[in-house]
C-alpha cells in the first residue's frame, strides 16, 4: 500500500558456493509494504540487484503458503523469524517497524551445508526418512481402508506429528543441531497408528543410526525446536521417540 | 495425424479389466532389465516411481525442488474423492464416474473416467497402509466429508492438509525403494529437453540446478508427472517452481497438447493486494461446506460487513443455485464472483472480491467446532491479511488453480511420442472442462499406483528397443541446444528482468483468456505475445554464469517457453468458439449466464501439434462420444 511504506536495512549471508567464504553484505529494502511477505521483501530487494547487473540473493521457496517446507531463512537470530507457528513465506512486513535493521542468515548446521547464499542442503533429512520412515507395503496389498478401526485421538495425534513439514528449523534453532523433533515426529506418526506397528523397532533403530551417521547432534531438551517450529511440533514426539528407542534395544 | 486413443472395446465396467488382461507381461526377472525416468515427484511422479521400483524396473526420479517431499501436492487441501459409498449416501462407481464427466461439461474421455472411478476405492486402501492419517469417527473408521459439484460425502482428508498427508505417504514409499536402490533420486534437476532416438522416447537433458551442469539420463520409457502450467498467467495458487518447461519441451519434439485453454479459476482465494503480490493463496473449497458466499444487495455499500443487514445482502450462489448453493462447481462459482463484481457489487478496497460468511455456522455449531474442522484455514487468513475470520467475514476471489488440459494420452497414457508417458495434472485426460474438488488427488494417485504400472508393462513387453547410452548424438544435440538456448539469454544483457516480462505476459491473458474470453480480446492476445516474446529475446537481464546456482536461469528458461506456450493456449481459446467449464467464450452464454456448449462442432478434445515458434501449430480432433452419460446443460438449480 502507498504512503504506508517502510525502509529497512538488511544484513544478508552472502556465499557464492559451499567451498567459498561468506559475509554479511548491507542491502536497503525501500518502501516495503506492510502487506509483503518477508519473501516478497526479498524479491523486491532482488529485482532492484537484477536491474544493476548484480547477481539476486539466492533463497529456497516455492509454495508461498507454508506447507512445502522449502523456505528457510535465520532472521534476527530466529528460525523462521520472529512469529511462532509462521514459516518465511507466511511472516508479513507489518510485523516489523519502519527504519528496522534485519539480519538473515541461512540454517547454520553441519549436516546442511550451505549451497549459495542462504540456501542450504537438506538431503540428510530425506535419507534419514529413507532408513525408515514408511510403512513397507507394496501397491496392490492393501486391505480396506475401514478394515483396522484406529481409535479418533490416536489418528489425530498421529495427524499432529505428521504435520511437520521437513523444513529443518528445528536443527537450525538447536544448538547441538539436534534433528530429534524430526524424526520424533515421523516415529511417532507410525508409532500411534496399527499401520506402523509391525516395522515399530527396526524403523527407530535405523532412523535413529542414520540420523546420528549425518551428523546430527543430540538432544539436551532445550525445547528450542518446539519454539521454533512453524507447525508446533511438540517435543512430547521427542519423548516418545526416546521411548520407542529404549522399548526397541530392550527387545532386542 | 492418427489419433487413437486406444480405448479397449467391451462395456465400460470392463474395459480396464479386459485391457489388463489382453496387456503383455513383463516376466519378472526381466523388469529389472529395463530402467524408466521419471520426472516429477508430486502425487503422480513419485507413485509412479514407487509402483515401478516395487515392480523391479530400475527408476531414475528427478525433481526440481531440495526434496520430492515438496512437489506442488503437497498443497492440496481439501480431501480425495472415492467412491467408496462409506457413508451409506447412495455413492458407487456409477456415480463418481457420472459426476465427473458431468463436472466436466462433457469434454473428458467417458472410459479413462470410468477407469478412475473404478480405482479410486483402491487408492484409499493403499494411504491407509501406508500411514495416513485420515480424518476417523469416534468408532474409528474413516471420515468423510462432501466436496463442491456432488451431492454425496465421497471426500477423505486430513485436515486441511490431505495433499501433504497423500505426498509424504507416496514420497516414504518412493524413499523406500530408494534405500532398496531401486530408485535412483536425484533432485534439484530441471528437465530441459527429452531424447528421442528412432523416434521412441529415450531420456532425458536435465540440468542440475547446484551445479549448473547439464546431464544426460537414460532409459527405455520417459514418464512425465511434472504438472500444470498455471504459473503462465504469473499469479496463481501454484507454487513458484511449477513450470510448463517439460510438457512444452516433449511437445516441441512431437508431443500434442491437448486443451490448452482448459484452465481452471479456483473461486475461493485470497484477494489480490497489491503489486508485489508473487502468489495466490487458496482457500480450501471446504470451505464452502459451512461458509455462506455474499455481497450486499445495493451497489457502493459502504458499511462494513457486520453491519449489513441480512434484508441488504445478496446471497447470490443460493439464489441461482438453491439445490447446490454454496457448492455449485468451481467454474460456476467463480463465474458468478466475477459477475457480480462485474455489476459493481464486489467488497473490499479493489471491489474484487466477494464475502465468505461463517457468522451462521459458527452460531449453529460454535466456533470451537469451526475452529476444530478449518482452524489451520482461518489462521492462514488471518495471517495474510491481518483480519480474525471468526469475526468478520473472509474475503474471497477467483485465482488460476488448476490446468486441465496437458499432453495428449491415450488409454495407457503414453503421449503421441511412443515410450513418453505422461500423468497426473500435466496430462489432459480426465477432468474435462472443469475438474471438480478433490479430484486432482484422486487422479495424480490413480495414474501413478494403479494404471502406468500396467500400461507400460504392455509397451515394454513388445520389446525391441535397442540399447541407448547417453553418448548417442541425440544427447548430444539435445545438450548443445539447451546450453545454447541458456548462453543466448545471459547474451542478452537488456533492461528488463525475467519477473517484469513475466508478469506482462500473465496480466494480459488474465484480462484476455483468464475467466471471460471473447473474440476480439483473444484476437488481441495473439497479436501481442509474439511482441512480448521479442522483447524477451532482446531485452531481457540474466545474471551469473551458467555453471553454478543460478535462480535467474532457472526462472528464465520457464518464462520463455510461456512465451511461446501462450500462443498455443490463446489460439486453442479462440479457435474454441464455445463454452464448456472453465472456458467461458463471452459470445456462447445461455440466458442466465451459464456456460453453452456447442456438441455439434465441439465435442472433441483439440490436440495441437507443434510446426515452429511463432508458426501457428496444426490441429488434430479426437471425437468425443458420451454412450452413458448423455451430454445435457449442466443444471446445479
Amino acid at each position: 500500500m502507498s504512503g504506508k511504506g517502510m525502509n529497512l536495512t538488511l544484513k544478508v549471508w552472502r556465499q557464492r558456493s559451499a567451498q567459498a567464504p561468506g559475509g554479511f553484505v548491507t542491502y536497503y529494502a525501500k518502501n516495503i509494504s506492510p502487506d509483503m511477505s518477508f519473501l516478497e521483501m526479498l524479491d523486491t530487494v532482488n529485482q532492484d540487484l537484477a536491474l544493476r547487473g548484480d547477481d539476486p540473493i539466492a533463497f529456497d521457496h516455492d509454495c508461498r503458503e507454508g506447507i512445502c517446507g522449502m523456505c528457510s531463512l535465520y532472521i534476527n537470530g530466529r528460525a523462521h523469524g520472529p512469529e511462532r507457528a509462521t514459516t518465511t513465506c507466511q511472516l508479513h512486513m507489518r510485523k516489523f517497524k519502519d527504519g528496522d535493521t534485519i539480519t538473515i542468515e541461512p540454517w547454520r548446521a553441519a549436516p546442511f551445508p550451505i549451497v549459495r547464499d542462504l540456501v542450504v542442503d537438506r538431503s540428510a533429512f530425506d535419507r534419514v526418512i529413507a532408513a525408515g520412515g514408511y510403512v513397507s507395503v507394496n501397491v496392490g496389498n492393501a486391505p480396506d481402508g475401514n478394515a483396522v478401526p484406529v481409535p479418533k485421538p490416536d489418528a489425530e495425534k498421529a495427524m499432529d506429528a505428521a504435520a511437520c513439514i521437513g523444513c529443518g528449523a528445528c536443527v537450525a534453532a538447536c544448538k547441538n543441531a539436534s534433528a530429534m523433533l524430526f524424526v520424533g515426529a515421523k516415529v511417532s506418526q507410525m508409532a500411534l497408528l496399527p499401520q506402523g506397528h509391525p516395522e515399530r523397532r527396526e524403523r527407530v533403530i535405523s532412523m535413529v543410526r542414520t540420523m546420528d551417521e549425518a551428523g546430527f547432534g543430540s538432544c539436551t531438551n532445550e525445547s528450542e525446536c518446539e519454539a521454533a517450529c512453524p507447525k508446533e511440533i511438540s517435543v512430547s514426539n521427542i519423548a516418545r521417540l526416546n521411548r520407542e528407542y529404549l522399548l526397541a534395544l530392550l527387545k532386542d | 495425424m492418427n489419433l487413437d486413443a486406444k480405448i479397449p472395446d467391451g462395456p465400460i465396467e470392463k474395459k480396464w479389466d479386459n485391457h489388463r488382461f489382453q496387456l503383455k507381461l513383463v516376466n519378472p526377472a526381466n523388469k529389472r532389465k529395463y530402467t524408466i525416468v521419471v520426472v516429477g515427484t508430486g502425487l503422480a511422479g513419485a507413485s509412479a516411481a514407487a509402483s515401478l521400483a516395487e515392480l523391479g524396473y530400475n527408476v531414475i526420479s528427478l525433481c526440481i525442488q531440495d526434496s520430492p517431499r515438496r512437489a506442488h501436492s503437497i498443497a492440496a487441501q481439501g480431501g480425495i474423492n472415492a467412491a467408496k459409498n462409506y457413508a451409506n449416501d447412495g455413492d458407487s462407481v456409477w456415480r463418481l464416474f457420472y459426476d465427473t464427466v458431468k463436472g466436466g461439461d462433457y469434454r473428458a474421455r467417458e472410459a479413462n473416467v470410468y477407469r478412475l472411478a473404478q480405482v479410486s476405492t483402491a487408492i484409499i486402501d493403499q494411504c491407509v497402509a501406508q500411514g495416513v492419517p485420515f480424518a476417523r469417527e469416534y468408532g474409528g473408521t474413516l471420515s468423510n466429508r462432501s466436496f463442491g459439484g456432488a451431492q454425496v460425502s465421497r471426500t477423505f482428508y486430513a485436515r486441511g492438509q490431505t495433499g501433504q498427508q497423500l505426498l509424504l505417504g507416496a514420497y516414504g514409499s518412493l524413499m523406500r525403494q530408494v534405500s532398496l536402490g531401486k530408485v535412483k533420486l536425484l533432485p534439484r534437476r530441471e528437465m530441459l529437453d527429452l531424447v528421442l532416438v528412432d523416434g521412441h522416447a529415450r531420456g532425458v537433458v536435465a540440468r542440475n540446478l547446484t551445479t549448473g551442469a547439464m546431464e544426460r539420463y537414460t532409459g527405455d520409457a520417459v514418464v512425465l508427472c511434472t504438472g500444470g502450467y498455471g504459473n503462465v498467467f504469473y499469479l496463481s495458487t501454484n507454487a513458484n517452481a511449477c513450470n510448463v518447461t517439460a510438457a512444452y519441451r516433449a511437445h516441441k519434439r512431437g508431443a500434442l497438447f491437448a486443451n490448452p485453454c482448459f484452465t481452471q479459476i479456483h473461486p475461493t482465494c485470497i484477494p489480490v493486494t497489491g503489486d508485489h503480490q508473487s502468489k495466490l493463496t487458496l482457500m480450501s473449497e471446504s470451505l464452502r461446506n459451512d461458509g455462506r458466499v455474499w455481497v450486499p444487495l445495493k451497489k457502493g455499500e459502504t458499511r462494513s460487513a457486520q453491519d449489513v443487514p441480512e434484508s441488504d445482502r445478496d446471497y447470490y450462489l443460493e439464489r441461482r443455485y438453491p439445490s447446490f448453493g454454496n457448492l455449485v462447481p468451481r467454474d460456476v462459482a467463480s463465474r458468478a464472483a466475477k459477475a457480480i463484481c462485474d455489476e459493481g457489487r464486489g467488497v473490499g478496497s479493489s471491489g474484487r472480491a466477494v464475502y465468505l460468511d461463517f457468522s451462521d455456522a459458527i452460531k449453529r455449531l460454535g466456533a470451537e467446532a469451526i475452529r476444530e474442522k478449518y482452524g489451520n484455514l482461518f489462521d492462514m487468513y488471518e495471517r495474510i491479511t491481518d483480519e480474525d475470520p471468526y469475526r468478520r467475514p473472509m474475503r474471497i476471489y477467483p485465482a488460476v488453480h488448476y490446468t486441465m488440459g496437458g499432453l495428449w494420452v491415450d488409454y495407457d497414457l503414453m503421449t503421441t511420442i511412443p515410450g513418453l508417458y505422461c500423468l497426473g495434472e500435466a496430462n489432459f485426460s480426465d477432468h474435462g472442462a472443469n475438474r471438480l474438488g478433490a479430484s486432482a488427488l484422486m487422479q495424480g494417485l490413480a495414474d501413478g499406483y494403479f494404471i502406468l504400472p500396467y500400461t507400460i508393462g504392455g509397451y515394454l513387453a513388445k520389446g525391441g528397443l535397442a540399447k541407448v547410452d547417453t553418448n548417442h548424438p541425440a544427447f548430444a544435440d539435445a545438450e548443445r541446444e539447451s546450453t545454447q538456448r541458456i548462453e543466448k539469454m545471459l547474451s542478452v544483457k537488456g533492461k528488463r528482468t525475467v519477473e517484469q516480462i513475466h508478469r506482462d505476459l500473465g496480466m494480459m491473458l488474465w484480462d484476455l483468456c483468464g475467466m471471460g474470453r471473447n473474440k476480439a480480446g483473444l484476437e488481441e492476445a495473439l497479436a501481442r505475445i509474439p511482441k512480448l516474446r521479442e522483447e524477451f529475446w532482446a531485452n531481457v537481464t540474466v545474471t551469473g554464469t551458467p555453471g553454478e546456482f543460478n535462480q535467474v536461469i532457472e526462472k528464465a528458461g520457464r518464462v520463455a517457453d510461456y512465451l511461446e506456450f501462450a500462443e498455443t493456449m490463446v489460439l486453442d481459446a479462440l479457435t474454441r468458439s464455445e463454452s464448456c467449464g472453465g472456458h467461458f467464450r463471452e459470445e456462447s452464454q445461455t440466458p442466465d449466464g451459464e456456460a453453452l456448449r456447442d456438441d455439434a462442432n465441439f465435442s472433441h478434445a483439440s490436440c495441437w501439434e507443434f510446426k515452429g515458434v511463432g508458426v501457428p501449430p496444426a490441429l488434430h480432433k479426437e471425437p468425443l462420444t458420451f454412450e452413458h452419460v448423455k451430454p445435457s446443460q449442466r443444471s446445479y438449480k
